[in-house]
């Protein structure tokens, strides 16, 4: 079966075109490095999810998350890797780390990390691994991608896009970005005097990557 | 007030003084007498009322249609003739004494309100079936009469004997009801009408398609409620109940509805000659098996129910024979008599603390205890044995003699032969008749042995009400010049020869009782019985309560008892082993009725329990293992929820994948 | 570059973060499970992008458009779900997840024996204020009050964030 024929029309012509110049097994340098940044990236992340103690998930978290940011820039597309080093390495792993605080989440090796659903869940992801692997391999074993050329994602392609085409969406985010800040306080406001902190600056730093992203 | 507002009222007071009494008997228990007694006197005077001014002139008719019902109208209607008035003088009398004698006997009932009350619902039940003239509205009373029958007769219902004779009494009576409404039915149908008038007139020109079926089916409610043969057995089981309601049920109201009926509706009967057969065989058996049946029976108020069933075939005799105006005389006649007979009854019971005749034949001095009693029973039961010159004597010589008048062939208004077989069984029942009597009254007065114990003065008012009844016993025969002009104007005095040959024969059962009483009496102290039960502080109702539920244990059967000294046993030979059973008819019931029924039922519960009930329950266990099926998932647990959910998912896109790729 | 290369990549991220999401107790390791899941579909989004702007010349570059976008929900999201996650730690002294079954049906009716228990391996259910360590304890004087009402308002919450 051949799900490529599924695939864009519009990429059609170009596909059948580089099938021929491009094997599915003649790696290149840009390759060869995501491949390997990929690895990295896939282990850290399987760690982050295997591992028995809290505090390191979310430090394995962040490698996985910057090598995701490595993957992006190899992608050429910069403006979105930067975002990602600052908003998820930058804030989000730092907010995950105070809830792990905060919630008294043992530090060192904790025997019971995960549910009784452990089987269930393996089961579950590998069926899916399987079932998308399949399909996308399937689908663009032999779709090339050419990255030679202009970035296509720097700023200012991306500042271009973003205020010509998705200016609505965007400031529509920045409403459901205030829901967050309000629904932050309301469920904090509860909280007497010790909870309140991590669920305000977690609306703040929910509110910082629209404004970066306006910069 | 126009004699036709009074008529209204006569029903209506009684039927008021009952809803009064019902409401307020639990709140105001005070009001409870004046409320049980002073409706029902109203009416017994508003009732003689009427009777003065109708007069027994032409007939009082009036009638008003509430609302359209139909193809055959149903009317608000009075019809008022001399049968009616006079009935409806006994009834009013009757009750009034049941009323008065209930304020006594009932002294300490705590259920006096509601009995009254019911007693009360009775009485106007039974003036509206007399003064009723549309079927329909007959029917309404007659339908009330026997709901109230069953409430009274079950009146001591902590004893199993009361409860058993209430059902009894309500299903046998009902059993006779269903043919009674399709005959009316019927009859309306043919005729038109329910309108009495219109159909007597109807009938009169020969209007009537089917006077045979209609006749029959009228009369099997007629013998449920009359107690006639074979649906009198629910009678003598009714005895159970206070002897007040023995004496409404038998003397004056349930019992007279049904040959009150007839009398009213004699032309549509007579219309078919097979009906008057019948009714006079119905009358023939019911008359002498009951006489037969009386003079085994052990307990004084099953014998007295037994003689009831007895004079009630005197009245259905006069009836298959034609004459109307017998058979309304007996029934009054019959009516003061027998309602004397039994509230007598319940002062013996009270002073004896026994109901059982073969314990009372073994008192000393209960003749002189209760004086009272012992004169007007003595009266009573003269005129039950038709003696002259009793008030029974003229009335059921007013019944031979029609009897004989249609056997000889005088007249065309009845077939001979209702004529021979009713003049025979009178003649029969007359001699046993005088024979249970006087068995009666010596087993009860002449007793000999132990002195009774005491049990207190009887109240006044109860022995007050015996005389006032003892009047009409005495001398209410004497009026049979007058009453012809009330009725149909046929002559009711007595002929020569049925008056030798009756009372003749009344005196030889009189005079062979005796013989053998004296003959036996010598037993009595040889073999001592005893069933004093009450205690004497109680009241009568009280009393006799206990010596009914403790018939059955002392004596082993509720009807008989083994004495020896029993005139009757002497008397009857092998047959009294039969007699006291009632002629095993109950038994032949529970043979051919009551157990294939009880076998139905069984099945049916079998069926309900073991096949429907199944799938019942199979039908609540699916369910409930798919529930608890279904409720193992329901963990709480949100990542199980998640995990089915995304297995879901992975299933559904593989399968959309498949299905899109065409693979 | 082959695309196969970022979309596997991608596929497994994803697959890893659902496998967190699913066996993971803490509610905070769920947290961090679901923001690998949101950037798995980004690294696909970016990937698609590139491909589509160099084989299409797609000038509406929608897949870093709603890169950014998810960054943000993600952003947001990942403080009210700490929110909560603080605020059900506070009410019952603990963020398992498995033990957080007030939805589960008790065979015994509401108040039956085991009504809260989550299993025979779980003897001190999630009440908080058997908790001595848990901010429900007594030094909290709105302790059983959040007590008393924590399914719902737990419910509350989550209907509130999920609107």
């Amino acid at each position: 079966m051949t799900l490529a024929a599924a695939a864009a029309p519009a990429a059609h012509a170009t596909t059948t075109a580089a099938t021929q110049t491009h094997g599915f097994l003649s790696p290149t340098g840009v390759e060869i490095a995501f491949l390997l940044v990929g690895l990295v990236t896939l282990g850290a992340a399987l760690v982050t999810v295997t591992t028995r103690q809290l505090v390191h998930a979310a430090l394995w978290l962040v490698v996985a998350l910057g090598g995701l940011a490595v993957e992006y820039l190899l992608l050429t597309a910069e403006f979105i890797a930067w975002v990602q080093v600052l908003i998820y390495v930058g804030s989000v792993v730092v907010l995950l780390l105070f809830g792990l605080m905060l919630t008294r989440a043992p530090i060192g090796r904790s025997p019971d990390t995960d549910s009784g659903n452990r089987w269930a869940a393996l089961t579950v992801a590998l069926a899916a691994a399987a079932a998308l692997v399949w399909v996308v391999a399937d689908a663009f074993r032999t779709t090339w991608v050419d990255l030679d050329g202009a970035p296509s994602g720097s700023t200012e392609v991306t500042g271009q896009a973003l205020f010509q085409n998705w200016v609505l969406p965007f400031e529509a985010l920045s409403v459901l970005l205030l829901a967050a800040l309000v629904g932050a306080i309301v469920l904090s406001r509860k909280a007497k005097a010790e909870a309140a902190p991590p669920a305000v600056p977690g609306a703040r730093n929910g509110r910082g990557p629209a404004e970066e992203g306006a910069r | 007030m126009t004699t036709t507002t009074l008529a209204v009222l006569v029903p209506v007071l009684p039927f008021l003084g009952a809803l009064a009494g019902l409401l307020l008997g639990r709140t105001a228990p005070g009001f409870a007498r004046p409320l049980a007694v002073l409706p029902t006197f109203a009416a017994f005077v508003l009732a003689v009322l009427v009777a003065a001014r109708q007069g027994g002139d032409g007939a009082l008719d009036a009638a008003t249609e509430l609302a359209p019902t139909g193809s055959v109208p149903i009317e608000l209607a009075l019809h008022i003739d001399g049968f009616a008035a006079l009935v409806a003088v006994l009834v009013g009398t009757v009750a009034t004494c049941v009323q008065l004698y209930s304020t006594g006997y009932l002294r300490h009932d705590p259920r006096y309100p509601s009995y009254a009350a019911l007693v009360s619902l009775f009485t106007s039940a039974m003036l509206l079936v007399v003064y009723s003239g549309d079927l329909m509205v007959l029917l309404v009373g007659w339908e009330i009469m026997g709901i109230c029958s069953y409430f009274l007769v079950g009146h001591y219902w902590e004893t199993p004997e009361a409860r058993a004779a209430s059902i009894k009494a309500f299903l046998v009576t009902k059993l006779g009801d269903v043919p009674f409404l399709i005959g009316l039915l019927a009859l309306a149908h043919d005729t038109g009408s329910f309108r009495l008038t219109r159909i007597l007139g109807a009938v009169s020109h020969g209007g009537l398609d089917h006077p045979t079926v209609v006749a029959l089916l009228l009369l099997a409610g007629v013998a449920g409620k009359s107690a006639q043969f074979p649906l009198h057995t629910w009678l003598p089981d009714a005895m159970a109940g206070p002897t007040p309601v023995s004496a409404l049920i038998h003397a004056a109201t349930m019992v007279a509805a049904g040959i009150y009926f007839v009398a009213r509706l004699l032309p549509v009967f007579e219309a078919s000659r097979a009906a008057m057969v019948v009714l006079a065989v119905m009358a023939a058996v019911t008359m002498a098996g009951s006489a037969l049946a009386a003079l085994a029976q052990d307990d004084i108020k099953r014998v007295l129910a037994y003689s009831t069933i007895g004079q009630l075939g005197y009245l259905s005799g006069a009836l298959a024979v034609g004459d109307r105006g017998a058979a309304v005389f007996h029934l009054l006649a019959h009516g003061a008599f027998k309602a004397l007979l039994f509230l007598a009854a319940g002062v013996i019971i009270h002073a004896a603390g026994t109901n059982s005749l073969a314990a009372m034949s073994r008192m000393g001095d209960l003749r002189a205890r209760v004086p009272d009693a012992f004169w007007t029973m003595t009266v009573a039961l003269l005129a039950l044995a038709a003696i002259p010159p009793f008030s029974g004597f003229f009335s059921k010589e007013a019944v031979l003699g029609a009897a004989e008048h249609v056997a000889t062939g005088h007249t065309e208004h009845a077939p001979g032969a209702a004529g021979w077989i009713v003049l025979v069984a009178g003649l029969l029942t007359a001699l046993l008749t005088g024979a249970y009597a006087t068995r009666l009254w010596l087993l009860a007065f002449r007793g000999r042995g132990a002195e009774a114990p005491d049990h207190g003065r009887q109240p006044l008012v109860m022995n007050a009400v015996l005389w006032v009844l003892a009047v009409p016993s005495l001398a209410f025969g004497l009026a049979y010049g007058a009453l012809p002009d009330w009725f149909d104007g046929r002559d009711l005095a007595p002929t020569l020869q049925t008056a030798v040959l009756g009372t003749g024969l009344a005196l030889v059962g009189v005079l062979v009782t005796y013989g053998t009483w004296r003959h036996t009496t010598a037993l009595a102290a040889g073999t001592p019985l005893g069933a004093v039960a009450a205690h004497p502080g109680g009241d009568a109702g009280e009393v006799e309560a206990e010596a009914i539920a403790s018939h059955t244990p002392v004596y082993g059967d509720v009807a008989s008892a083994p004495d020896p000294a029993d005139p009757g046993r002497l008397l009857l030979g092998p047959l009294h082993r039969h007699a006291a059973a009632g002629f095993h008819l109950d038994a032949v019931y529970t043979v051919l009725f009551v157990r294939p029924v009880q076998a139905g039922a069984r099945l049916v519960r079998f069926l309900d329990r073991a096949v429907v009930e199944t799938y019942v329950q199979a039908a609540g266990a699916a369910p409930r293992l798919l529930g608890g099926a279904v409720r193992r998932a329901q963990t709480g647990n949100v990542q199980t929820y998640v995990s089915a959910l995304l297995a879901g998912t992975v299933v559904l896109t593989v399968a959309a994948v498949l299905v899109a790729t065409g693979a | 570059m082959h695309l196969a290369y970022p979309a596997v990549l991608s596929a497994l991220l994803f697959c890893t973060g659902l496998y967190g999401v699913l066996a993971r107790r803490n509610a905070i390791l769920v947290l961090m499970s679901v923001e690998l899941m949101l950037n798995a579909v980004n690294l696909n989004l970016v990937a698609f992008d590139v491909w589509l702007d160099r084989a299409a010349r797609d000038t509406l570059h929608s897949g870093q458009a709603l890169t950014l976008f998810i960054i943000a929900v993600a952003a947001a999201e990942i403080g009210i779900g700490l929110a909560i996650v603080l605020a059900v730690h506070r009410n019952r002294g603990t963020s398992d997840i498995d033990r957080l079954r007030d939805t589960a049906e008790t065979p015994g009716g509401p108040d039956g024996p085991d009504g809260e228990d989550g299993g025979p391996d779980d003897p001190e259910g999630p009440g908080g204020p058997d908790d001595p360590e848990g901010p429900g304890g007594p030094d909290d004087p709105d302790g059983d009050a959040h007590d008393s009402d924590g399914p719902a308002a737990t419910a509350a919450q989550k209907a509130e964030a999920t609107a």
